[in-house]
């Protein structure tokens, strides 16, 4: 039954035009190509794919209708177990969830699972506009407050709002969406095209939102317990501190946190000249690390027309990043320094960068974390001239919440602890995504905010 | 939205509002700040809150033009509303874990500098109501640049006043003054000095002359202010910190004062196109 053809290709963007612009990479598929590539699927009686889902969509099913040509369908299953899949479809790591696990992958190529979720997402949004509005579910008088409006935040508030609690959420930024909004660049993840529109999906379902509420200080969780009614709290603040490298010469007029490039030009749009946010325009930036962040830190810097050179410790292999990233970022003309480690940024006599001295590095023997580990080379110290350093080497998480908040339990790298279902050593307090996990994926924040979903439903049934 | 209830010129170029922020107005303390933001291609904008009042539901910041984005703010009428403000921001100030029993027989000296009035103020009045000794400097460079002598004459027990160019007050800065008080027998328990950078260094220098233990409460760049970014990081006794989170206040012996003011200066050509572009050409950058 299955169509023995090749994975259909996606159309993008010719390389050479989009390293110029931030309009997004990748095109997706029309109507035509997801019936055609939703044919590969074999229909799996026991589906691996949906088993190594964070959030365990039906994805035969919605491959299915794909297939039929009813995409109204395919959506409505997807939204039994995602409230955003215009964003998941465009960056989850498929490849190492659904499609990483799909029968046609062993060999050949798996189904293209992501693509046809972003199609099926983008094509309801496009032709749904001014049709009938999604119902506000019936309310069962329970107030809930979700703190955080990345995306397990938002998968929490989605699915409890569903169960007919009226959810507040509490967002510290002036705008919504998290990481969404403020970490993934446009030309990955279109703003007002997706976000936005993702984002008032749930508004449609009676989800409010105070943004400019930085919980710890402009309110404590204990205020919105005791004093504004609230019956439980979801924490799903995110781990958002940066981490620089504690090489000398950090604090060099030129060194940036990747948070702060990517911040200034996704949330405050410093790409576009109406803007009021400033961003640093170098002619050669260096970025350092190997996960998404530091691909989109450089592809960003790419756009806004430096010669961009990416740093990273150890091999091609070993990049964190998704594969499809490292491939756009390769065609757009950034260049790999790999097995390189910085160890100075060099600065001029004014105190800006000029240049930063790196060591050479080879892979040792594996580590805790089962990845070769790198060591220097000795008297391998070289300089690569650069106006700019951006450091993309991971978050950590932000001690507020547990500092005011009583009894809150934390581990030693300030990781909220929960036990059980998502529940925290604190009554009533419930917490997900990176904040609980350390950084890690969309997608499996959502799963995380699922989860507590659940969970805040059978602890507010059973007391109240 | 948050609405300006009241709007008042304080000088030719600073500005008082007095702005609906009825959760920032419930859990302000002195030695926090917040952010505002105006328009939908607005900047973030760190100001130091300069009073709130709980019942109202207000908070009063003091914002001096000194580019597009303050420019905007100031722009602003009564009746119109700021965009955004989120806050309070940082942690407030370190006598705030005080009882105030123990600050009652307290001898506090502030020194600020130009729109450093501003936050000095809400920490002066707490310390004063309190029973504390308290007196404060202000010092700018010119009459015009000098604000809230009024009120803070009611929060505090003396007040002196200098400019540079001797327009108002003793002619001199702020340093000259703090060495005469001390000189003159004053035995300060803690030192807080607040404004511009460069007058925050060399508070600091005369504080160490003096030998008087100094706070200073740091203005460095940010983006949003709740730990995200760290391009509000300085060195403070070696350390990288963060303003935003870790501060804003802090030690004085302890700040690389001289990173931070590099630090300040980043955006500097970015700032000076946008002023021209937008007619602030008399704005003076140092």
């Amino acid at each position: 039954m299955a169509n023995k053809i090749d994975r259909v290709p996606v159309r993008e963007q010719d390389p050479k035009v989009r390293a110029t612009n931030f309009e997004e990479v990748c095109y997706g598929y029309n109507a035509e190509e997801a019936v055609l590539e939703a044919s590969r699927c074999l229909n799996c009686k026991k589906p691996r794919c949906v088993e190594s889902c964070p959030v365990g969509i039906k994805i035969p099913n919605f491959i299915a209708e794909v297939f039929k040509g009813d995409f109204n369908k395919a959506f409505d299953i997807i939204s039994e177990d995602s409230s955003l899949p215009a964003i998941c479809g465009r960056v989850c790591p498929q490849e190492t969830q659904c499609e990483g696990s799909c029968i046609l992958g062993v060999k050949g190529q798996p189904v293209s699972i992501g693509k046809l979720e972003r199609f099926v997402a983008d094509h309801h949004r496009e032709n749904s506009e001014g049709g009938k509005p999604v119902g506000v579910p019936k309310s069962n008088g329970h107030k809930v407050a979700v703190i955080g409006s990345g995306p397990s935040g938002l998968a929490c508030a989605s699915d409890l709002a569903k169960m007919g609690y009226s959810v507040t959420i509490f967002e510290s930024l002036h705008k919504a969406g998290g990481v969404l909004t403020y970490g993934i660049p446009e030309f990955r993840l279109p703003k007002k095209k997706v976000v936005e529109k993702e984002l008032q999906s749930l508004f449609d379902l009676g989800v409010k939102i105070e943004t400019n509420v930085f919980v710890g200080r402009t309110v404590t969780i204990d205020d919105l317990l005791n004093k504004e009614g609230f019956k439980a709290v979801f924490v799903g603040t995110g781990a958002g501190l940066p981490l620089f490298l504690n090489i000398p010469g950090e604090n060099l007029n030129g060194v940036f946190s990747a948070n702060e490039y990517l911040t200034r030009n996704n949330l405050m749009q410093a790409f576009d000249k109406k803007s009021d946010s400033p961003i640093f325009h170098a002619k050669r930036v260096c970025v350092v690390g190997g996960g998404n962040v530091a691909m989109d830190a450089a592809r960003t810097a790419l756009r806004l027309g430096a010669d961009v050179t990416i740093i990273y410790r150890r091999g091609e292999k070993e990049l964190p990043a998704r594969a499809e990233e490292v491939h756009h970022a390769k065609q757009e003309g950034v260049k790999f320094q790999l097995l390189t480690n910085p160890t100075r940024v060099i600065g001029d006599e004014n105190g800006w960068v000029k240049g930063v001295e790196c060591i050479r590095m080879e892979l040792g023997e594996p580590d805790e974390s089962g990845r070769r580990s790198p060591q220097p080379v000795a008297g391998s110290e070289f300089v690569i001239d650069t106006d700019a350093l951006i450091v993309a080497l991971g978050t950590k998480i932000n001690r507020l919440i547990a500092d005011t908040t009583p009894n809150l339990e934390t581990d030693k790298k300030g990781r909220l602890v929960t036990s059980g279902e998502t529940a925290t050593s604190r009554a009533g307090v419930f917490a997900g995504g990176d904040v609980v996990t350390g950084a890690a994926t969309v997608i499996l924040a959502m799963g995380e905010g699922r989860r507590a979903a659940k969970a805040i439903d059978r602890y507010i049934k059973e007391r109240y | 939205m948050y609405k300006i209830l009241k709007k008042e010129q304080l000088t030719p170029l600073i500005f008082s509002m007095e702005v609906e922020a009825p959760r920032i107005a419930q859990s302000a303390k002195p030695g926090q700040f917040l952010i505002v933001r105006c328009g939908e291609m607005g900047e973030r904008v760190p100001l130091t809150i300069c009073d709130f009042d709980r019942e109202k539901g207000t908070v009063r910041i003091v914002i001096q033009i000194a580019g597009v984005s303050s420019n905007k703010v100031c722009s602003l009428s009564e009746g119109d509303s700021l965009t955004d403000i989120t806050g309070p921001l940082g942690k407030p100030s370190d006598f705030m874990d005080f009882t105030p029993d123990s600050l009652k027989h307290s001898h506090y000296l502030f020194v600020a500098g130009g729109v450093g009035a501003a936050p000095v103020y809400p920490q002066a009045k707490y310390l004063h109501s309190l029973g504390a000794k308290v007196d404060v400097i202000i010092g700018a460079r010119n009459k015009d640049l000098i604000i809230m002598e009024e009120e803070m004459k009611k929060v505090c027990t003396n007040l002196f006043i200098c400019t540079d160019d001797g327009t108002k007050g003793e002619k001199g800065n702020v340093t000259v003054l703090m060495e005469r008080l001390v000189n003159e027998g004053n035995k300060y328990d803690m030192c807080v000095a607040i404004g511009p950078m460069i007058m925050m260094k060399f508070a600091t220098l005369m504080a160490k002359k003096c030998n008087l233990p100094i706070i200073v409460s740091l203005n460095t760049l940010m983006v949003d202010g709740t730990g995200m970014c760290g391009a509000c990081r300085v060195s403070v006794g070696g350390k990288t910190m963060f303003a935003c989170v870790d501060g804003p206040e802090f030690n004085g012996y302890d700040v690389d004062f001289d990173e931070a003011l590099r630090r300040q200066t980043l955006y500097r050509k970015e700032e000076q196109q946008a002023d021209a572009e937008a007619g602030l050409n008399f704005l003076v950058r140092k």
